[in-house]
């Protein structure tokens, strides 16, 4: 099955506020969204900008003010649908009286399994998040980053076609980043769709097909992570370690760190600068490309939009 | 139904490691010092001593229990946000709120169906042996039981859509009103205006009547309790919690968690 596993439209949600919730805010505005069947698509954006938002309006924890949504074709009211779907919450918590493993049993209920085929899958995502060996503690003896990972395996249990993750890499260590993002890529290959949001911009340029970028409630660009900027490269960065001291002209214009500087040329006048340090005695430890990043484009984004409130209040008065 | 099941034994198998049927303790000491000042000033009234002392501690534990995890049982998942996994799972917010419902109201009857059956041994140890007059209890203890079921679905309701706090003082004071319904019947119509005989009438048949459920004094003087009371009660029971459980359904079905 091709075409899109997730379609929202015009997604909008408005929180009341202030005296007799007589005003409105809105934390969505008429979200227009596609993720294709088998890709991994990155939300990404600001504290506040709105990914949680949009996740629990899928997943009908809150009901839009207006718009709709489908997921595999069916609208998002339908609960049955919802075998198809797996879904990790922001900063989860699950019934702290049950051990690892007898919470994912109870949620593998929900599912048509067989016990032992219940059974046999509890063991395998528990191994499969790094969690083999604590399924025997109650949840409320878990630290964040288990809970996290316990999370994880709840989402993907029932091998559903699409996985919806709200933050997965948020409370974890470099080594459980790593294999959340292997379990992402794993279930890519499987001909799942994943959609995830986060924070950490090196996360979904690394394993996103296609990201889409939303600020103060408002999708500003959708694409894969290389069009949405310039990769034009933008000049080399030089390390190098120096003792001694030099009068070479550039290291005027390096910064210093001990015995190690750092050195921003642009690309036509690398090989001088590198003749030059030499030179100086200068030891290169590395050159690397300088490339305006998704975080750039982001930073610019989150920039205009301060700009812009800031515009309004003034105007406002 | 079969997830609402789910829900249900999960339920109920919180309620049992959250130390629940720990009340059960504080009932059997209670008894146990009831079963020895009875045998020390006997004067032949040892089985309605016991037997309302017995049949208020149920109650009362029962009440508790209802009222405060009753209210936890729907508003602790929305705070602590465990429902966020759960309800992504092809289950609809009714049959949650059934299955929660389902599983306190069996841990609310295996705990009471315990203390009956500590109270019978009590009777059997000061009496030395029991009749058949003395099933009038069991009867008792499945009218708390069915008096409980209304509290929780109460409890439920209420904490679909005000605070915890709120939650527990609107139950407890619905509970109390419900003690006096037959009194607010009984008040005399002829000197009010036609308007507030009418509310006082209208009022008197919405609010849960749970005076109907008390036949303590029957039981503990070993009256039996008729057939049709027995009847009237449980379909009272049965269409009072289905109309409660509705109406939290309709209120929690279109919540916004937070
Ligand atoms: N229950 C609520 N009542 C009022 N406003 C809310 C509510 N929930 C969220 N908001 C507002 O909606 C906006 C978007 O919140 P949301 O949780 O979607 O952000 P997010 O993109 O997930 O941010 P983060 O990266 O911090 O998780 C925020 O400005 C927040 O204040
Ligand atoms: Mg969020």
């Amino acid at each position: 099955m091709q075409g899109s596993a997730i379609e929202i439209e015009n997604l909008t949600k408005e929180y009341p506020f202030g005296f007799l919730h007589l005003k409105k805010k809105a934390s969505l505005e008429g979200l227009n969204m596609q993720v294709e069947t088998g890709e991994v698509f990155g939300f990404i954006g600001p504290n506040g900008a709105g990914k949680s938002t949009t996740i629990k309006l899928l997943m009908r924890l809150i009901f839009p003010t207006a718009g709709s949504a489908r997921i595999l074709g069916k609208p998002i009211s339908d609960v049955e649908m919802h075998r198809e779907i797996g879904y990790l919450p922001e900063q989860p918590y699950f019934y702290d009286y049950l051990t690892a493993a007898e919470m994912l049993d109870y949620f593998a209920r929900f599912q048509d399994l067989t016990a032992a085929d219940r059974k046999d899958r509890v063991q395998r995502m528990l191994k499969k998040v790094g969690l083999d060996t604590a399924h025997k503690i109650q949840l409320r003896k878990y630290s964040k980053g288990m809970l996290q990972r316990v999370g994880l395996a709840q989402a993907i249990l029932h091998d559903p076609k699409v996985v919806i993750l709200d933050e997965p890499m948020s409370g974890l260590d470099p080594l459980g980043r790593r294999e959340v993002r292997d379990i992402i890529l794993e279930l890519k290959r499987d001909g799942k769709t994943v959609m995830f949001s986060t924070h950490i911009l090196s996360d979904a340029e690394m394993l996103c097909d296609r990201v889409g970028v939303i600020v103060g409630g408002r999708l500003r660009g959708v694409g894969a992570p290389g069009t949405l900027v310039d990769i034009k490269s933008q000049g080399m960065e030089i390390l190098f370690e120096l003792r001694g001291a030099s009068n070479a002209p550039l290291l005027s214009k390096a910064t210093r760190t001990g015995a190690c500087y750092r050195l921003h040329v642009a690309e036509e006048e690398l090989y001088a600068a590198i003749e030059q340090l030499r030179g100086a005695g200068a030891r290169i430890l590395s050159v690397s490309q300088v490339k305006a990043t998704l975080e750039e484009f982001f930073l610019n984004l989150v920039e205009a939009d301060r700009a812009q409130a800031a515009a309004v209040e003034v105007s406002g008065k | 139904m079969r997830r609402a099941g789910v829900v249900a034994l999960n339920t109920f198998r919180e309620a049992v490691r959250d130390r629940v049927l720990y009340s059960l303790v504080f009932f059997a000491l209670l008894m146990m010092a009831a079963a020895v000042a009875v045998g020390q000033i006997s004067i032949g009234i040892e089985q309605t001593v016991i037997v309302s002392l017995g049949l208020s501690a149920i109650s009362v534990i029962g009440v508790l229990i209802s009222v405060f995890i009753g209210v936890a049982l729907v508003s602790k998942e929305m705070d602590k946000r465990t429902l966020y996994a759960l309800l992504a799972k092809p289950v609809r917010r009714w049959e949650f709120l059934l299955g929660k419902f389902g599983g306190l109201v069996l841990t609310l009857a295996v705990n009471t169906a315990a203390m009956a059956l500590g109270l019978l041994l009590v009777m059997l140890y000061v009496k030395h042996s029991l009749e058949r007059s003395d099933a009038v209890v069991l009867v008792a203890v499945y009218f708390i039981l069915l008096k409980l079921a209304l509290i929780v679905a109460l409890a439920l309701l209420f904490s679909c859509f005000t605070t915890p706090l709120l939650a527990i003082l609107f139950t407890v004071g619905l509970y109390i009103v419900g003690l006096y319904v037959q009194e607010l019947r009984d008040l005399p119509v002829e000197v009010m205006s036609p308007a507030m005989a009418a509310f006082t009438k209208w009022l008197s048949h919405l609010l849960p009547n749970f005076e109907n459920f008390n036949v303590m004094a029957m039981a503990a003087h070993g009256r039996a309790v008729p057939g049709a009371l027995i009847l009237q009660n449980t379909l009272y029971a049965v269409v009072y919690c289905t109309i409660v459980l509705t109406a939290a359904a309709v209120v929690f079905s279109r919540r916004n968690l937070k």
